[in-house]
Formats: structure tokens, sequence, C-alpha cells
């Protein structure tokens, strides 16, 4: 299932929430849709699920517009999470997955599976309320995914989780994608989206303002990281040429540079300054990217 | 299935197993089994024969025999015995409990009776009356053999006049009717009053549990927002004919079982012996759209709120049009004939419970129930259109959210430009 968004606008009013954004999803991958709070994201994802009508654009999925009778085949974990507090694991999870058009007996069946796979299979008869955050998480990851969605949008998928059950559900994520799911991702934990996502966008104000695959997203960053660990001073390279940025750590500095150029001019202006224990030469990672780019609308 | 009834089932099952529901239920049965066993819960109490035991002091020694006489024929259950000794000694026996009251008769100068009554209490005022009754009538006889009058001038004296009543409309309800229908329609009255109250507040606070618990936003992903709603209130309708059925068979049976026992009384007074059948269907037709109009009016006022405990605050308003239509009922059924009755039992939001009155107190021509019915079913249309695209909007909306504003800005998100 291809997801293809174009100009899409949504207005609230005078307010802008999306501004005529584009993007295309191919199959069989997760897709990264960043941003930071308020860039339009939530409103973006309600859009996709027909929750809300575009102002203006068209939404598609595999050339298909996407309303109620897609239900079946869209899978939602919203960011606020919510199950009902009363009902019982078993109960609820069974309702929601009959309102996706799945059979009781199936949902069951699935529903025992996911259960043992997230090693909890004696939650089938507790209330939502009894489990603790962590694990009421789970059984909302589960609510989304078992109905088998050709299409799976999660919102913070992984926040408030331990490391153990990160990597559980990162697992079920990757192995929903080798079975053909495409997933649309958005977290604000960035080695999660550069561990897990080939194509990534981020939004600000409503409109994306880098968007590609995340190789492409670094070279076109233009900057690199370079750090050093040597025991002189080497406060003066925050001046140095082609030196973006500089931060003192315990064991040396961390530069930003604008090339590879630039790294190879240190290294000759340091050697003979004394020892170096390291010099490492880094692509920037993403969360470099998003300050940058995202945090430009704070300033 | 459709979704649709996956959540009206899902919406009646999960209510209907709820422990405050059964809870509910059962107290509510067994009040009205109790009420409709009243006169048996009575007799039963009364079985143990407690005789109130009265002691009379006789000062002119000839009344005493007389009012015994006619105490027969009003209250077996008052023992008169003659009290010899003096009117402290018997005081003191009152007050020991072995005798309910004093009675002290004498006679007047008019050689007519005369009586003082001492008791622990005044509380029991059966005894009392009682006694004072059989007197009354003590002294009519005196009273009239004083003055010589045969049986014949008296019963002349004491007959009725013959007074008949009749309406000049036809098919106008004779007055007996009317008594009878206002019981039963006061009955009705109450059952619609509280059941828009409760299963409205209970929708509301239905869709506010499911907006603040966020479980909204997965639902209405699956499910149209507007499909979800009115599931909802069928599903919550069905709630509440479930209920009325279990309150009127347990009524039924329980009246069934009593009926010998409550001829004349208390029951055909309130009109339960011979119901006529069209007051029952108007009374099902009533409440049913009732139900849907608060019902509609209540599931989107509940999509505004975010947090449970702002739903009563939200539905004060509408809550306080049901009373005030109530109240409004209340009032008609003294005077079910005024103008201002006639105006406000076309006004929608009161029709349910005025209208319902007037059909069943009086003989209105069916074009004007027709056109009150049509009016409210028109209501609930239009409630039901607008209510739906505020509950699609408001469903969404989080935050403090408590006012009427947010009306328009619910609206506003389902606009498409």
């Amino acid at each position: 299932m291809s997801l293809v968004l174009e100009n899409v606008t949504k207005q609230f009013g005078q307010f802008t929430a999306v501004d005529h954004l584009s993007l295309s999803i191919p199959e069989r991958e997760i897709f990264g849709f960043l941003g930071a709070n308020g860039a339009g994201k939530t409103t973006t994802f309600r859009m996709i699920l027909g929750l809300l009508d575009p102002t203006e654009g068209t939404i598609t999925l595999d050339g298909k517009r996407v309303d109620y009778s897609t239900s079946p085949i869209i899978g939602y974990l919203p960011e606020e999470r919510g199950l009902y507090p009363k009902l019982k694991v078993k109960d609820q999870i069974v309702y929601l997955a009959r309102l996706r058009g799945m059979q009781k007996q199936d949902a069951l069946r699935e529903l025992t599976y996911w259960l043992d796979r997230f090693k909890v299979p004696d939650y089938l008869d507790k209330k939502v309320e009894e489990l603790s955050k962590g694990n009421q998480q789970k059984i909302q990851f589960l609510a989304a995914v078992i109905h088998k969605p050709k299409l799976l949008i999660l919102d913070e998928p992984f926040s408030g989780l331990d490391p153990v059950n990160v990597e559980l559900l990162k697992q079920a994520v990757m192995d929903l994608k080798d079975a053909g799911t495409t997933i649309v991702f958005s977290s604000h934990r960035m080695e999660h989206v550069e561990e897990m996502c080939e194509h990534l966008c981020i939004m600000q104000k409503g409109r994306p303002i880098v968007h590609g695959s995340l190789k492409e997203i670094k070279r076109s960053f233009g900057k690199k990281n370079l750090v050093i660990h040597a025991d002189f001073d080497m406060s003066f390279l925050g001046s140095f040429r082609g030196v973006t940025k500089a931060r003192q750590t315990p064991e040396g500095i961390q530069l930003q540079i604008t090339g590879e150029e630039i790294a190879e001019a240190i290294l000759k202006d340091i050697v003979g300054r004394g020892f170096i224990r390291k010099f490492v030469l880094e692509e920037p990672s993403l969360n470099d990217i998003f300050i940058e780019k995202a945090g430009a609308s704070y300033e | 299935m459709n979704n649709f009834f996956i959540i009206l089932f899902h919406t009646y099952l999960t209510k209907l197993k709820t422990k405050s529901f059964i809870i509910t239920t059962i107290i509510t049965g067994l009040i009205i089994v109790g009420v409709t066993n009243i006169p048996r819960i009575i007799e039963f109490f009364d079985k143990e024969g407690e005789v109130e035991k009265i002691a009379v002091i006789d000062n002119s020694a000839q009344l005493l025999d007389p009012l015994q006489a006619q105490l027969k024929g009003i209250n077996q259950e008052i023992e008169l015995t003659a009290f010899t000794d003096s009117f402290e000694e018997a005081e003191k026996q009152v007050e020991a409990g072995d005798y309910t009251g004093v009675l002290e008769l004498s006679m007047t100068k008019e050689q007519l009776p005369s009586a003082s009554y001492k008791s622990m209490s005044m509380a029991d005022s059966v005894v009392v009356t009682d006694l004072q009754a059989a007197l009354q009538q003590v002294k009519t006889v005196m009273a009239s053999a004083q003055l010589n009058l045969t049986q014949d001038q008296l019963n002349q004296l004491y007959e009725p006049v013959p007074f008949e009543r009749s309406a000049l409309e036809e098919n106008a309800k004779t007055e007996e009717e009317l008594n009878q229908a206002r019981g039963l329609v006061y009955v009705m009255l109450f059952i619609i009053y509280f059941a828009v109250i409760m299963y409205a507040s209970m929708i509301a606070t239905e869709v506010a549990t499911e907006k603040s618990s966020r479980v909204m936003e997965i639902l209405i992903s699956s499910v149209s927002p507007i499909k979800q709603m009115f599931a909802k209130i069928l599903g919550v309708g069905l709630l509440s004919l479930t209920q009325l059925a279990v309150f009127l068979i347990a009524g039924y049976f329980s009246i069934q079982q009593n009926l010998e026992s409550m001829q004349g009384g208390f029951f055909d007074f309130f009109g339960f012996t011979n119901i006529p059948a069209s007051t029952i269907i108007y009374g099902v037709i009533f409440f049913i759209l009732g139900y849907f109009l608060y019902a509609t009016l209540a599931a989107f006022l509940g999509s505004l709120v975010s947090r449970i405990e702002d739903v009563q605050q939200m539905i004060t308003p509408m809550t306080l049009l049901v009373v005030a239509g109530f109240m409004i009922a209340m009032f008609g059924l003294g005077q079910p004939e005024v103008g201002f009755i006639t105006a406000t039992s076309f006004i929608p939001f009161f029709t349910p419970m005025i209208m319902f009155l007037r059909v069943g107190m009086l003989n209105i021509p069916f074009w004007e129930v027709g056109l009150s019915i049509g009016l409210l079913v028109a209501t609930i249309i239009l409630l039901a259109v607008f209510g739906a695209r505020v509950y699609k909007g408001g469903v969404l909306m989080y935050g403090k959210s408590n006012s009427f504003k947010d009306i328009k800005t619910a609206l506003q998100l389902t606009k498409k430009k």
C-alpha cells in the first residue's frame, strides 16, 4: 500500500495547521514523520485517517481515497493513549478489532499470539486500569496491529517504555514492515528514527522543511561532526575556518565543520602540538539536523 | 456484523453488565413490588390485632353504651373500657402503658354529650378522629330525639343532594374518568421525567468517558462519529427499555397477585384498573420521542467536554429544561385546559410531557397531537444533524472546554473550508 498526499492543506479558521504538504510513502517502508510540537503532525495523521477533511488537496491509498471503507486496512496508535479503563483487555481488543472488520474468533486468536509474544499472556482477563503504564502501551500497540493493517500509523510508539520493551516493540514494527505493512512513524527519539526509517520528513509550521531519504538528507546537510580527544588546549579551534560549532567535552572537543577538507586542515594544524588519542570524522546525527532545522522556529 | 450494530450491542451489553445498573434495577424493582403490595404490608402488620384500649370515665352514666354501639361501625379495633376510679388514676395507667388514652364523657346543660381526651402524644390521629366521629353520631341521635324528629325526617335531613355533572362536549371524560386519567398521567409523567434525566446524563457521561480516556480517537478512526453517536443513543435506549420492561413486568405481576385486596382502593384512584389503550400508546410514543430528543442533545453536549467532571455542568441547562417541562406538567394536572398549557404543549422540548398530559386528560383533536409530534420529530432531526456535526468536531477537541463557545469551534473543525 503506498500512501500519497498531494498538496494537502488544512486550515482552522485563520490558522493554517498544514500547508501544501506533498508526500509519497512507498510500500513496505517505515516513513519517519518528524517535527517539533505543534508542527502539524497529529493534524496530518488525522487527515490520513479521515477524521478531518483537508481544506485542499487529496490523500490516496493505492489511488483510492481514504474513508471509512478503508478503515479495516488501517491501524492507528494515537499519541494520547486511550483504552477503556474499566474493560478487560480481552473485551476491548476484541471490540476494537471487530470494529476494524475482524471476526471475534480471529481476534481472540491474534490476541493470544500477541500477548504471548509480548510475554504477558496472563493479561487477557485483566482490566486495563490494573496494568502499569508501559504494559498499557503494549495493549495499545496491540489494538493498532491486531487486524493486520496494510497502513500503520504510529504516533510516538515508544514513549514511556523501558529499553527492554522498546526492543520488543521495535522488533514487532520491523517484522510488520517485512510482512508488507507501510508504516508512518513519528517520534522525538531521533536514534529510533535513524535506526528504523529509510525515508523521512521534518515538519515545521505545517510545511516539510526536510524531506527525502536518510542518506541523502545527511549528505545534503553539508556538515559533519569532528571529535578530537587530546591533552592540549584546543579552544582555538572554535574560531578555525569552516568550523560552525564547537563544544568542549571532558576529554577534548566536538566540532561541527562544513566539509572533509576542514578536517584535513585541522589535523595538519594540531599534529605536533601534543598527543592525539582520538580523531574521528562522523556523519551528522539526525538529532543535529533536527535541532538545526526545526530549532530555527524557536529563534 | 455492521459496525453500527457492534457498537450498539457493545454499549448495551457492557452497560447491562455493570454493577450499578443491576443494583439500581433490583432496588427499583423491589420498591415497585413494595408499593403495589402496600395494602398487604399494612394488613400484615395489623394482623397482630393491636387493639387500642381506651379508659372511659362516664360521668353521665348513659353515654358509654351508645358510643360503643356507634364505634363498632367505624373502627372495631378500639376497645372502650369503663373506668370507675378517679381521672388521675386513669392518667397514671395511661402513663404506665395499660391504656392508649383516657376519655371523659359528660353531659352539657342542653343534655348533649361533651368529652375530653388525654393520651401520651397527639400522634395517633386515627383513634381521636374515630372517637370524635362516633360521639358526633351519638350527639345527632340524642339531639334529634330531643327535637322529636322521626326517623323519616332524619333521613330526609341527611340525604345528599342529587347533583349530576355532565360535559356538553362529545366524548368528554367524565369526572371519574378524569380522576383515573390524572393518576395514570401522573405516574407516566414521572417515568418520562426520570428516564429522560437518567438516560440522557448516562449518554453524556458515556461520551465524555470515551473522550477523556482517549479511546474515542481509535473508535472514530474505525467508525464515523455520527454512526457511533447514534449507535450509542440506540444502545442506551435499548437499555432503558430493558429496565422499563423489568419494572413493568414486576409491577404487573405484583398487581395481579393483589388484585382482590385492592379493589376500590388506592389503585382504583390511580386509574390502574381500566387503562385506556390510547393513553398507553401515546405514553410510549412520547417516551421514545422525548428520549431521542434529549439523548441527542446530551450526546452532543457530552462531546464538548474533555473531563468527566465537567459533564454535569455542561448538561445542567438541559436538565433545567426537563425540570421546567415537568413543573409545567404538574401544574397542568390540575388545570389541563388553560391556554398556557396548550401553548407550551407545542414547544418541542416540553411536548413529550405536556402534550402527553393533554392527550391523557382531555379529548383533543388529532391534528393537534399530530402537529406537536411533527414538530417534535422535526426538532429531533434538526438536532441530530446539527448535533452530529458538533459531535464530529467536539470529540477531537481537548483542553479547557466547557462553554458554549466550543460549539462554534467544533463546527469549524468539521468544515471543509
